[in-house]
C-alpha cells in the first residue's frame, strides 16, 4: 500500500501519558475523561482542560471520521495526515492508512489500527472501516 | 483604557535583502532599527523600550538590548510566532498610554535562505516537554501539510475550490511587479498556480509564499513626539490579539484566532470592515488570506472563495486591496515571520508611500491582520488598525 515505508518517529511518553502508550501495546487507544465534569479531552492530561478536574482513562471504540486530511506530495514516500473525529467525540491528528491516497476522503469513516514507530512503539493511525 | 489615540508609528523599514549570506541575524536587527529610527527621525539614544519575539537570537531583548546598546526602561518579548510584531505594536501603544516607554523600538530579522531551512515541509522538531508533541509528530506535521488540512476542510464545508485560492496568489502577483525587492515579479495566472506541483493537497507550490531573509523594525511613539516630526500621521486606532488551538480535541479549522483579534480591533478603534480601504493579511499560503477575509468580517464565513476570486483583492480592481507590496507570497517572509511586514505596508499605504501603481486612493484607514504558528493546530492572530490623520 501506500505509506508502509515512513518511518513513523517514536513518540516520548512521560508519567502524564505512559498509561496511553502502554496500552498502545495491548492495541487499545485510551482517552481521558474528566471526574469532575465527565468531558472527554485529547491530547491526554492530569487535568481536565475545561474545569481543571482530575481525570480518568478510558478505552475509546477505536471507530471514527476522518475531518480532515492532506497528502504531504514533498516527502518521499507520501503520506496521508489527518484529524479524525472519534465516535467518543473528540478530535485527534493521525495518518490514514491501508488505503490507496488517492482514495482517502473527509467523512471517511475509519477504524484504529497500530503501526510500529521506529523504536517499535506501536502508535495509533487510522484505516478504512469494515 | 482603550489605546485608540494612545500612540502613533513614527518609523519604519524594511529589509531589502531577500538573501543575507554575509550578515549575521543580530547584524539584520540592528540594520532595520537604525533604518526605522532614521525614517522617524530619531536616534538609538531616544529608544527607551524595546520588543522582539523568538527570532531574536540569544536571551530575547536582553542580548538584543546589548547589541543595539539600547537603555531601556520597558521591554516585551511576546512571543506568538509570525503574529507577534502586531501584538508588539498593541503591547508598545499600550506601554506608552501607561507612560512605561516613549519611543517604542520593535525589530525582526532573519536569515532561513541563507541556512538552506525548508520551512513549510520540514519536520517539525519540539522536544518531548512540549505537550503535545508525543501526539502529534508520529504523524509527519510540516507547515504545508497543517494548513493544507484547514483548506481541505474549507473546501468540503463550503465548496471552495483551488481556482478561488489561486487568486490570492494572482493578485498578490499583480502588485509584487511593481517591488523592486520582491522576490518574485512575475505576473502569475490561476493556470499557473494550479499547473504549480502539489506540495501538500490541496496546497500548490504558488499557494506557500516565498522563503527569504530579511528583516523589519517599526517605531511607536506618544502622540507629542509623533507631532514633533517631520513623518506623516499614522495613529493607532485599535488592537487585537488572540490565541487558537485545538481546544482539548473540539477541533474546527474552518476560523483562525482572527475571529477574536479582529471584532476586539473594530471595537476599539470604532470602525467596521466596509470603513477599511486597505488592508495587509498574513499570506503564509493563499488559505491563511482567505480564512482571515472572513474572519475580520470583510465576507461571510464560507464565502471566501467567491470574494477573493476575480481580482477582488487586486489594488485599482477589486473592493478590498490587499499586500500591495507583493506580501509574503510574492516578495518576502523574514524569518519565516509575516506579520511586521505587513504592518509596513499599512503604513506605506497611509502615508501614501506606496508604489504610485498599487498606491490606493485616499488611503486613511488600514488594517494589518496577522497569524502566526499553525494554523492547523495552535497559532497567535493579532489585528492593528491603523488611521491616517
Ligand atoms: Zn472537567
Amino acid at each position: 500500500m501506500s505509506d508502509q515505508q515512513r518511518t513513523i518517529p517514536a513518540p516520548v511518553a512521560n508519567v502524564e501519558t505512559k498509561p496511553y502508550w502502554d496500552a498502545a501495546r495491548e492495541g487499545r487507544l485510551l482517552l481521558k475523561r474528566c471526574i469532575a465534569c465527565h468531558q472527554l479531552h485529547f491530547y491526554p492530561r492530569a487535568l481536565c482542560p475545561f474545569c481543571y478536574g482530575e481525570t480518568a482513562w478510558e478505552e475509546a471504540s477505536g471507530n471514527g471520521r476522518i475531518y480532515s486530511f492532506s497528502i504531504t506530495r514533498k516527502a518521499a514516500p507520501p503520506y496521508a495526515i489527518a484529524f479524525v473525529t472519534l465516535e467518543e467525540g473528540p478530535t485527534i491528528m493521525s495518518n490514514i492508512v491501508d488505503i490507496p491516497l488517492d482514495e482517502v476522503r473527509i467523512g471517511q469513516r475509519v477504524r484504529v489500527v497500530f503501526k510500529p514507530s521506529e523504536d517499535g512503539q506501536p502508535v495509533p493511525m487510522f484505516a478504512p472501516a469494515g | 483604557m482603550s489605546i485608540n489615540g494612545a500612540a502613533y508609528i513614527a518609523g519604519i523599514y524594511e529589509h531589502p535583502t531577500r538573501l543575507a549570506q554575509d550578515k549575521t541575524v543580530a547584524q539584520l536587527h540592528a540594520e532595520v532599527a537604525k533604518g526605522a529610527l532614521d525614517d522617524a527621525g530619531l536616534t538609538r539614544a531616544d529608544v527607551d523600550g524595546y520588543f522582539c519575539a523568538g527570532d531574536a537570537p540569544g536571551l530575547g531583548p536582553l542580548s538584543m538590548a546589548e547589541y543595539l546598546g539600547l537603555k531601556l526602561r520597558h521591554v516585551d518579548s511576546t512571543e506568538t510566532g509570525g503574529s507577534s510584531y502586531g501584538v508588539h505594536v498593541s503591547h508598545a501603544a499600550q506601554a506608552i498610554a501607561a507612560g512605561k516607554c516613549s519611543v517604542a523600538l520593535i525589530t525582526l530579522a532573519g536569515r532561513p535562505k541563507a541556512e538552506g531551512m525548508a520551512t513549510g515541509t520540514r519536520p517539525f522538531a519540539f522536544p518531548p516537554v512540549v505537550p503535545d508533541a508525543q501526539f502529534e509528530t508520529p504523524y509527519g506535521p510540516v507547515i504545508a501539510n497543517m494548513y493544507a488540512m484547514c483548506a481541505m476542510r474549507h473546501m468540503y464545508q463550503f465548496g471552495t475550490t483551488s481556482e478561488q485560492l489561486a487568486w490570492i496568489k494572482v493578485a498578490a502577483s499583480h502588485h509584487a511587479q511593481h517591488n523592486p525587492h520582491a522576490l518574485r515579479r512575475e505576473v502569475v495566472t490561476v493556470e499557473d498556480v494550479l499547473a504549480s506541483p502539489l506540495i501538500a493537497d490541496p496546497l500548490h507550490r504558488l499557494d506557500c509564499c516565498v522563503i527569504t531573509d530579511g528583516g523589519g523594525a517599526i517605531v511607536v511613539t506618544t502622540p507629542e513626539i509623533a507631532k514633533s516630526l517631520k513623518r506623516p500621521l499614522v495613529k493607532v486606532r485599535g488592537a487585537g490579539e488572540a490565541p487558537k488551538h485545538l481546544n482539548g480535541g473540539r477541533v474546527d479549522l474552518t476560523y483562525t484566532g482572527t475571529a477574536v483579534s479582529g471584532p476586539i480591533a473594530f471595537a476599539e478603534a470604532g470602525v467596521t470592515p466596509a470603513d477599511i480601504k486597505y488592508a495587509s493579511i498574513y499570506d503564509s499560503f493563499t488559505i491563511s488570506v482567505l480564512l482571515q477575509i472572513e474572519d475580520l468580517g470583510f465576507c461571510d464565513k464560507g464565502a471566501g472563495g467567491r470574494f477573493v476570486a476575480d481580482g477582488n483583492l487586486i489594488s485599482g480592481v477589486g473592493m478590498l486591496p490587499f499586500n500591495t507590496d507583493g506580501g509574503g507570497l510574492c516578495s518576502n517572509h523574514p524569518a519565516n515571520r509575516g506579520g511586521l511586514t505587513k504592518v509596513l505596508e499599512a503604513v506605506r499605504q497611509l502615508r501614501g508611500e506606496a508604489h504610485p501603481a498599487v498606491q490606493v486612493r485616499n488611503c486613511d484607514l488600514a488594517l494589518a491582520n496577522g497569524t502566526g504558528g499553525s494554523l492547523g493546530t495552535r497559532h497567535g492572530a493579532a489585528t492593528v488598525i491603523l488611521e491616517r490623520e
